[in-house]
C-alpha cells in the first residue's frame, strides 16, 4: 500500500502520520509538498494534523485552496481513500469533501487528552477491523473540534451510516457527539482524534492501529 | 534625525543607564555617542544582556563534565547523549512581559527559547515551563494564569513541540511580579552543532525570518528595571509572537543546516539585531558593517535605532559562505520567509551601521561586550534560621480534612487544567506525560528516553538560600532518578529581586553557592542559564527563585517507572530517612499560615546514595512504581500514587516525632517505591548493606488510603475529587 502525506506550511503531525503509516503498512509514504500539483499515484492520501497556515483566517481555510488540493479533491472523488485527522479534517470540510464545519470547542480552550470513542460504523474501509459499538481510546489535541452541521445534514449522515465515531462523553460541544464522518462514497474520512498517536503501548495504547490495518486489509 | 539629538542626562536615565556608565561609554568610544549609539550601548550594557551584577558570581558555577559538549556562553547548553547524538537545552525568563501582557508575554517566551535551541542545529523535541503566580485570592492571579497558560499553549501547540512538564506555584511575593520561565530541549547530531562566532572577512551577513517592526523596543531595558505602578503603560514594549512563522523558521533553518553553507548563526532575541550582530562579531573577533536599508521592514520610515533595538520575533542572523547565498535564499523562499543580505564582515572590529547612504553609528565591538560594567555588588546573607522540631509545630485539628485541604489546595492539586491545554503528545514520542515526576520523550527512532523536569522550592530559598539552592538542584535530580533516568546536566533561570539591595544580592550569591555544591556532589553540571533580576514591584522582591531545569537519559524506556500504584498487594517501601522536618514546610505555610524555621537540610551524600540505589532497581527492571517525596511530604506522595493508579494503600508509619511530622515532614532524599513483597524484603536488606535507610511501610490495594489503622481513612474517590477539583473550580471563579 503506497500512501502520500500532504504537507502544508504549519503541518506538525505530518511526521507522526508518516511514522504510523510506515510502521503499520510497511511502506514509507511519499511526503508531498502543498505546491506539488502532480504527485505520484498512491493508494491512500493522508491530510495530517497541525496548524496549517497558522490556523489564520479559519482553520483549514487556506490549505483547502493550496495548489495540491485540486488534485487531492479529484482523486478523492475518483475513489482514492483519503483520510484527514484534526487539521486534516478541518481542511476536508473546507474543501467540501465532507459536510459540516469545525467550530471553536464549546469550552473555548485547547484540549489535549485521551478520549473514549464509540465505533459507529465498522463497514467503511477505515474501520473494518473495529467492531460497531466498540469503545476505543484515542487522544485529541485541538482548539476547534466542535463539529457542526444543520439537522438535515446530521440526519442524513446518521441515516446513511456516515458517522464513523462518536465521543463517549462530549468534550468539545460537537453536534450529536460526532468525532468523525465519512463522505457518501465512504472513501473519505475526517476525524478530530489522532489514531496515529495511539499505535504503541509506550505511547499510551494501540487502539489507533486498527485504523491503519483496516485500510491495508481493505486495499488488499 | 537621530544624529542631531543632543544626549541629555534625562535621556541617559531613560535608557536605564546611570551617569557613571555613560561616562564609561564616552571613554570607550573616545567621544559622545549619538542617539542610535546610546540606544545600542544601553541594551548591550543592560542587566539582561550584560549580566553586570551576576557575571562575577556565575563564573564560579560548575559547568564541566565529560559529557558536556558546550557549556554556558552559547545560545544553549549541549550534552552528549551517546550514539552520536546531543541534547541541547536552555531555560529563559519572560517575567516582565508576561505580567504586563500575559498571553503574548508567555507566548514569545516560548518562541524565544525555541529559537535558542534550534539556532544550534537541534530539532526542538520538548517544552517545559516553571510558573509562579501571586496568591489565588489576588485579583489578578486568575487573569494572569489564564493568559500565560493560553499563551504557552497557543505558541507551543502551533509549532508542534510537545509541552511535557512544568511546575506552578502560588505565593504572595509574586502578586506584583509573576515569573514565567520556559525551557526547550532539542535533539541534534553531535557532529552538526552550530555556533554563533562569525568568521571570514567579506562574508555576507544574512537576515531571515519575519520583518522588523517597532515592537519590543527597549524590552531588554524593561527587563532590567523594577516594576512600578505605571509599568503597565509599557505594553508596547511587549513583543507579539507568530508561532506559524516560527514553525516555518524551524523547518527552514533545519533544512539549511543539513547543507554546509552556514558559517555562524544566531537568533535575534532580547535587543534584537543589536545583540545578535554584536555577539556574532564579538565571538568571532571581527567587525560587522550593516546597511539598515536592506533590513526587511514591516513599517515605513523606521529610524535606525528603532531597527537596531526592535525585538520583533521570529528573526535570525546568519553568516553564509561566500557565493552560496542562493542556496539559503532558495530554502527560505520555499518557506515564504524573508531573506536579505544586510551586510558583511569587516576587519575593523567595529559595528558600523549605514542608513540612507550615511554612517549612523560606529562602535568598537569589544567595548559593547568587554567594556560593559561588571559589578561586585555588596551583599549580606539571609540570617540563618533555627531548626524547629516537629513537636514544636502545631498538629492539625482534623487530620483527614488537612490531608484533603493540602492535596486539594492550590499548592498540591492536580495541574490537569493547565497541561490539558498543551499538546503534550505531538511528535509521537511522549512516553511519560505530565503529572509524574519527570516528562520522558523517546529519542526518535531509538528505545532511549530523555527525562526532563523543572523545579525549585522558593519557600526554602527564602528561608535559607544556600539550602534552598542545594534543594532545587537535588530535587530535579531526584525527579529524573524517580523515572529511572540518569541525570546529566541542568539549565537554570535565576529569578531574583533588585541586586542593588544587599539582602537580595545575598540571596543570589547564597543560592548559587548551594546550587554549585549540589551540582558538584551529584555530577550534574550547569550547561546554560539565564538571570532575571529586578523582579520587584514598588520595592518588594519576589522570593528567590532559581528555577532548575534538569535533563537525564535512560537506556531503555520499557524499564521506565511511573508514580501510579499498579498491582494490589505490592509492598510500599520508603527509601531515605524520615526525621519529620516541618520548618518552612508547605504544611506550615498552608495550614498554619506561618513561615518559620530553617528549611530541611539537604544531605548531598545521602541524596546521591539513595538516588543511585533507587535508580539501580528501576534500571534493572525490578521497580516500576516510584515517586520522589517533596512538598507536602509522605502523605502528598502517597496520595499522588493512589490517585494516579486508582488504587488505595494501607500504611503504618511510626517514628520518633509526632504523626504530623511523619506525614507532612519534608525531609529530603526520599522516594516511595512499590514492589512485590519478596523483592521489597530483599531491597530492605540490600539497603542496609548499602547504608541506605529503607522501610516497608505498607501495601497498596483496595479503594482507600488507610494510615495507622484508621488515623486517616479516605476513599480513592474522595482523594481524587479533592485533588482534581480545585483548579477547575478556581479558574471558573467557583472558589
Amino acid at each position: 500500500m503506497k500512501s502520500a502525506v500532504i504537507n502544508f506550511p504549519g503541518s506538525n503531525c505530518n511526521r507522526d502520520m508518516a511514522v504510523a503509516l510506515e510502521k503499520i503498512t510497511g511502506t514509507k509514504p511519499d511526503m508531498v509538498w502543498h505546491l506539488d500539483t502532480d504527485f505520484a499515484k498512491v493508494d491512500f492520501i493522508a491530510l495530517p494534523g497541525g496548524f496549517s497556515f497558522g490556523d489564520y483566517l479559519r482553520c483549514g481555510a487556506m490549505s483547502a485552496l493550496s495548489p495540491v488540493m485540486k488534485e487531492v479533491i479529484k482523486r478523492a472523488k475518483d475513489g482514492v481513500p483519503t483520510f484527514g485527522v484534526c487539521n486534516g479534517f478541518q481542511i476536508l470540510t473546507e474543501t467540501g469533501l465532507l459536510p459540516g464545519a469545525l467550530m471553536r470547542n464549546a469550552g473555548l480552550k485547547f484540549v489535549c487528552k485521551d478520549v473514549e470513542l464509540i465505533v459507529e460504523n465498522d463497514d467503511s474501509l477505515f474501520t473494518t477491523d473495529y467492531k460497531k459499538g466498540q469503545s476505543i481510546t484515542i487522544p485529541v489535541a485541538h482548539h476547534d473540534g466542535n463539529y457542526f452541521a444543520d439537522d438535515e445534514t446530521l440526519d442524513r449522515l446518521e441515516g446513511e451510516g456516515r458517522v464513523a465515531f462518536r465521543y463517549a462523553s462530549n468534550i468539545n460541544g460537537s453536534q450529536r457527539d460526532i468525532a468523525g464522518v465519512l463522505n457518501a462514497k465512504g472513501n473519505v474520512l475526517g476525524m478530530m482524534p489522532h489514531p496515529e498517536r495511539m499505535i504503541e503501548p509506550c505511547l499510551g495504547g494501540i487502539d489507533g492501529v486498527k485504523m491503519f490495518t483496516s485500510v491495508l486489509n481493505s486495499l488488499g | 534625525m537621530s544624529d542631531n539629538i543632543k544626549i541629555t542626562p534625562d535621556m541617559i536615565t531613560e535608557h536605564g543607564l546611570n551617569l557613571q556608565e555613560y561616562d564609561r561609554i564616552v571613554g570607550a568610544m573616545g567621544r559622545e555617542p549619538n542617539y542610535t549609539e546610546l540606544g545600542i550601548y544601553s541594551v548591550m550594557w543592560s542587566e539582561h544582556c550584560s549580566y553586570k551584577s551576576s557575571r562575577f558570581h556565575l563564573k564560579k558555577l560548575p559547568t564541566k563534565a565529560p559529557w558536556v559538549i558546550c557549556g554556558p556562553g552559547e545560545n544553549a547548553g549541549v550534552i552528549d547523549i551517546g550514539d552520536g547524538q546531543a541534547a541541547i537545552f536552555k531555560m529563559e525568563s519572560h517575567n516582565h512581559p508576561s505580567y504586563i501582557e500575559p498571553y503574548q508575554g508567555a507566548a514569545t517566551g516560548v518562541g524565544g527559547i525555541l529559537r535558542d535551541v534550534f539556532t544550534m542545529g537541534a530539532r526542538p523535541i520538548a517544552n517545559l515551563n516553571a510558573l509562579r503566580f501571586g496568591e489565588p485570592s489576588h485579583p489578578k492571579t486568575r487573569h494572569l494564569l489564564s493568559g500565560v497558560v493560553e499563551g504557552i499553549g497557543g505558541y507551543g501547540n502551533c509549532v508542534g513541540v510537545p509541552t511535557i512538564g512544568g511546575e506552578t506555584n502560588f505565593d504572595a511575593s509574586y502578586n506584583g511580579n509573576i515569573l514565567v520561565n520556559a525551557m526547550t530541549v532539542g535533539l541534534a547530531d553531535a557532529n552538526n552543532i552550530f555556533y554563533c562566532a562569525a568568521a571570514g572577512i567579506g562574508n555576507s551577513v544574512v537576515y531571515v525570518g519575519s520583518k522588523t517592526g517597532r515592537d519590543g523596543i527597549h524590552g531588554a531595558t524593561m527587563a532590567s528595571a523594577e516594576f512600578t505602578d505605571d509599568s503597565e503603560e509599557k505594553r508596547p514594549t511587549v513583543q507579539v509572537g507568530d508561532p506559524f512563522t516560527e514553525k516555518l523558521l524551524i523547518e527552514a533553518c533545519l533544512e539549511l543546516m543539513a547543507t554546509d553553507v552556514i558559517v555562524a548563526i544566531q537568533d535575534m532575541g532580547a535587543a534584537g539585531l543589536t545583540s545578535s550582530a554584536v555577539e556574532m562579531a564579538s565571538k568571532g573577533g571581527v567587525g560587522f558593517e550593516l546597511d539598515l536599508d536592506m533590513v526587511p521592514q514591516r513599517e515605513a520610515n523606521m529610524q535606525g535605532w528603532e531597527m537596531m533595538l526592535s525585538e520583533s520575533q521570529e528573526r535570525m542572523l546568519m553568516v553564509i559562505q561566500p557565493g552560496r547565498e542562493h542556496i539559503a535564499q532558495t530554502i527560505f523562499e520555499k518557506w515564504d520567509l524573508d531573506f536579505a543580505i544586510i551586510g558583511h564582515i569587516t576587519d575593523t572590529g567595529h559595528l558600523t551601521l549605514k542608513q540612507h547612504g550615511k554612517i549612523i553609528g560606529d562602535m568598537p565591538i569589544n567595548s559593547l561586550v568587554d567594556d560593559a560594567p561588571e559589578y561586585e555588588r555588596p551583599y549580606v546573607s539571609t540570617p540563618l534560621r533555627d531548626t524547629i522540631e516537629a513537636s514544636d509545630i502545631a498538629a492539625p485539628v482534623d487530620l483527614e480534612q488537612t490531608v484533603l485541604d493540602m492535596i486539594g489546595g492550590p499548592h498540591l492539586c492536580s495541574r490537569r487544567w493547565i497541561y490539558e491545554q498543551y499538546d503534550y503528545m505531538v511528535m509521537g514520542d511522549t512516553v511519560q506525560r505530565p503529572g509524574g515526576d519527570a516528562g520522558v520523550v523517546r529519542v526518535h527512532g531509538t528505545n532511549k528516553g530523555l527525562a526532563m523536569t523543572t523545579d525549585v522550592t522558593p519557600r526554602y530559598c527564602f528561608a535559607g538560600p544556600i539550602e534552598g539552592g542545594r534543594q532545587a538542584v537535588a530535587e530535579t535530580w531526584r525527579n529524573i532518578t524517580a523515572v529511572g533516568a540518569k541525570p546529566l546536566a541542568i539549565t537554570n533561570c535565576l529569578n531574583f529581586g533588585n541586586p542593588e539591595r544587599p539582602e537580595i544580592m545575598g540571596q543570589f550569591v547564597d543560592c548559587l553557592q548551594g546550587m554549585s555544591e549540589a551540582c558538584i556532589a551529584l555530577d550534574y553540571p550547569i550547561v546554560s542559564g539565564n538571570v532575571s533580576l529586578y523582579n520587584e514591584t514598588n520595592g518588594t522582591g519576589v522570593h528567590p527563585t532559581p528555577a532548575i531545569g534538569g535533563v537525564g537519559i535512560m537506556a531503555d524506556i520499557d524499564k521506565m517507572a511511573t508514580i501510579g500504584f499498579k498491582k494490589a498487594g505490592e509492598s510500599i517501601v520508603l527509601i531515605g530517612e524520615t526525621i519529620g522536618h516541618l520548618g518552612a514546610s508547605l504544611y506550615q505555610k498552608q495550614i498554619l499560615g506561618e513561615d518559620a524555621g530553617a528549611p530541611p537540610p539537604v544531605d548531598l551524600l545521602a541524596e546521591r546514595k539513595n538516588g543511585d540505589f533507587v535508580r539501580g532497581y528501576i534500571e534493572s527492571g525490578t521497580v516500576k512504581t516510584c515517586h520522589d517525596l517533596s512538598d507536602g511530604g509522605l502523605i502528598a506522595a502517597l496520595s499522588d500514587m493512589i490517585i494516579s493508579g486508582s488504587m488505595g494503600a494501607t500504611v503504618d508509619i511510626e517514628g520518633a516525632c509526632p504523626l504530623h511530622g511523619l506525614l507532612f515532614g519534608e525531609d529530603q532524599a526520599r522516594y516511595l517505591i512499590a514492589v512485590d513483597t519478596a523483592t521489597a524484603e530483599k531491597i530492605v536488606t540490600d539497603a542496609e548493606a548499602a547504608g541506605v535507610e529503607a522501610n516497608i511501610i505498607g501495601i497498596c490495594g483496595g479503594d482507600e488510603l488507610n494510615v495507622n489503622e484508621g488515623a486517616i481513612e479516605l476513599s480513592v474517590a474522595k482523594l481524587r475529587d479533592a485533588h482534581e477539583s480545585w483548579m477547575p473550580n478556581f479558574m471558573a471563579a467557583a472558589v
